[in-house]
């Protein structure tokens, strides 16, 4: 359902764009007669109505994994799409791992010793990284990284090293990673952490622990056995719902850190007004978010059996 | 109508009781006071217009100049104070933030009370839009349109066209928030009463609903005008803001493309990202004070200290 709307309004969009795509091939050869546009426009089905014809064509054509041909690289889309897709997957991955890991044991910590130390700092460091915009904190880490610890400033390898067998190149992989993950594994552990923490806070309140508790049970065990099975289920919600808010997130780094994935592609496509390329990318990322979501709600129906019930 | 405006009065006094022991509360209120201060009496406050360039005395510009006294947080790259610009961004950054917030929160109350209150047709339509807008990135979905609109030459402001598509974007999640309250609050006892002594739907709307969830939409607004302020800072720095009225961002995107970061010009990336942390920070720490002391759920704790425990079994005895 998701996934017809995010097509319909990606085709509607670029249907409103004043931009003939005719004149886009042709570029700014004007010698062309009216004839060979007209035949041109008969190629691409442009003289046929929009609805239903132009509409099913492209439908088509896109769930062939045609998705055009970018103006401004003159390359068929997807094959620039595939190209940068795994660059994103690692950063993403990587950052997204490493939030978890910590924001869960944090929220769980906070949330266990409300209103302590722990708890307050949990708090205060979440919050700032709320409020701090992602391609800030970017630059400034970026500033800092290069200027004292003399960290690479763009790209994933250096130029030397491009096309090198990927063992060798590790170590300098990781050098040019570490600032962007780092970037992303700040911002995003804050967001779990207060998740986490609110969650388990919720549970807390529950009857059930109490109950535990009254039953002798020491605070771990009823932490362990009790309470973080159920506190962690928003959490899985949550990691597909944030993926979108993590695209977000890959834009700014990737611009920030001239980083060569799909975010840096957007970004240019979007300086450089080459819709195609714009088009396709916006697709891939709607998509390929919403099927996490649809795949993160099967995986809550596993998870928790009361929404199996309902 | 009298007696409504007293009790409305008495407990906004006893709001204010409780917040001013809230140290966070009163330091968010500080916050965003001060910025919204700021820009409105901006030209007092800036030597400088924004787009001036400060010359030395061979009337050359003062390029990337670092702090002095004259200027409070040095110069950017064609010597113009970038203390007097932000001071003037404040004005853009706030006015966006704030208008988009206010658009966000109209429409998202809106849809909410008519979904809650009335269900049926309109509910699900809210229910599927909701659906849609929560799972498509929304950044992307936003560049895509703000270029969209850039593309169709309509002749307006760029800052207008962030307004409307942060506006008509950032609504949803308020709607279902509100919905899923006023679908409580319609199933009480004196709404029922009220119906059945021939109340009309506006009637009870306007008296039974919207007092009660008041506080919920106050807190909302300012929660999202400070995801407004953010996301108006991100695009900007991505160059969708309008470069002739740079906001915080737009200020940020110059500093970037003109590598103040590799000429080591650290008073010229620095200031604006402070004064965006400033704001939504302020605007966060205010809306989750209200939120705290709105929300009764978060009393009951189990694994704390006894102490507290007995004393909120005793509240609950009472």
């Amino acid at each position: 359902m998701t996934v017809i709307v995010v097509v319909f309004i990606n085709f509607m969009l670029f249907r409103v764009l004043p931009g003939d795509p005719v004149r886009a091939v042709i570029g700014r050869n004007v010698r062309i007669s009216a004839e060979t546009q007209q035949a041109l426009r008969e190629q691409f089905g442009l003289d046929k109505p929009v609805f239903p014809d132009q509409f099913f064509d492209t439908l088509g054509q896109w769930a062939q994994g045609n998705l055009g041909v970018s103006w401004s690289l003159r390359r068929p889309v997807s094959e620039v799409l595939m190209s940068k897709l795994w660059n994103t997957l690692l950063l993403i991955g990587l950052g997204q791992v490493l939030a978890i890991i910590f924001g869960v044991t944090l929220g769980l910590l906070a949330g266990w010793k409300r209103k302590t130390a722990i708890d307050m700092g949990a708090l205060t460091f979440s919050l700032v990284a709320w409020a701090i915009p992602t391609f800030w904190l970017g630059i400034i880490l970026l500033a800092a990284g290069s200027a004292w610890f003399g960290l690479p400033t763009a790209g994933i390898v250096s130029p030397a090293n491009t096309g090198k067998p990927l063992i060798t190149i590790l170590p300098d992989l990781a050098r040019h990673l570490f600032l962007p993950t780092l970037t992303l594994t700040i911002l995003y552990l804050g967001e779990y952490m207060l998740i986490m923490r609110s969650s388990i806070l919720d549970v807390l309140s529950e009857d059930y622990i109490l109950t535990s508790k009254a039953k002798g049970l020491s605070d771990w065990q009823v932490l362990w056995r009790h309470a973080l099975k159920n506190a962690m289920l928003p959490i899985v919600t949550l990691i597909a719902l944030n993926l979108g808010f993590t695209v977000s997130g890959a834009i700014y780094i990737e611009t920030v850190f001239s980083y060569d994935g799909l975010g840096k592609l957007f970004q240019t496509a979007l300086v450089k007004q080459d819709y195609p390329l714009l088009q396709g990318a916006f697709l891939l990322l709607a998509v390929s978010v919403i099927i996490a979501n649809m795949a993160a709600d099967v995986l809550y129906a596993v998870l928790d059996p009361r929404v199996k019930e309902t | 109508m009298n007696e409504n405006r007293t009790l409305f009065k008495r407990n906004l006094s006893d709001f204010w009781k409780a917040f001013r022991r809230n140290k966070l509360g009163l330091l968010g209120g500080f916050l965003v006071l001060t910025a919204i201060l700021a820009a409105t009496f901006a030209p007092l406050l800036s030597p400088y217009m924004p787009t001036e360039v400060i010359r030395d005395a061979n009337g050359r510009g003062l390029t990337f100049a670092p702090p002095s006294v004259h200027a409070p947080l040095g110069t950017d790259d064609a010597g113009r104070d970038i203390w007097s610009q932000l001071i003037y961004g404040a004005r853009v950054s706030l006015t966006v933030g704030f208008l988009a917030g206010f658009i966000a929160m109209f429409v998202g109350s809106l849809f909410g009370i008519l979904a809650g209150y009335f269900g049926g047709r309109v509910d699900n339509l809210l229910m599927r839009v909701t659906d849609v807008l929560l799972v498509i990135p929304d950044l992307p979905l936003m560049l895509v349109l703000v270029a969209t609109l850039r593309q169709m030459d309509l002749r307006i402001s760029p800052l207008v066209v962030l307004v409307a598509v942060i506006g008509l974007l950032y609504w949803t999640s308020t709607a279902r928030l509100i919905r899923s309250q006023v679908l409580t609050i319609k199933e009480r006892q004196f709404v029922a009463r009220s119906r059945a002594i021939g109340a009309g739907h506006a009637h009870i709307i306007r008296k039974h609903i919207l007092p009660q969830i008041m506080p919920l939409i106050v807190t909302n607004t300012v929660l999202i005008i400070s995801t407004a302020i953010l996301v108006e800072s991100g695009l900007a720095f991505l160059g969708l803001g309008d470069p002739t009225k740079p906001s915080w961002g737009a200020m940020l995107n110059f500093a970037f493309d003109r590598s103040a970061v590799t000429n080591g010009a650290w008073w010229f990336y620095l200031p604006p990202g402070f004064a965006i942390v400033w704001v939504t920070l302020g605007c966060v720490l205010l809306g989750n004070v209200l939120e705290e002391m709105l929300n009764p759920r978060l009393t009951a704790h189990h694994l704390e200290s006894n102490q507290n425990m007995i004393a909120i079994q005793k509240q609950g005895g009472e």
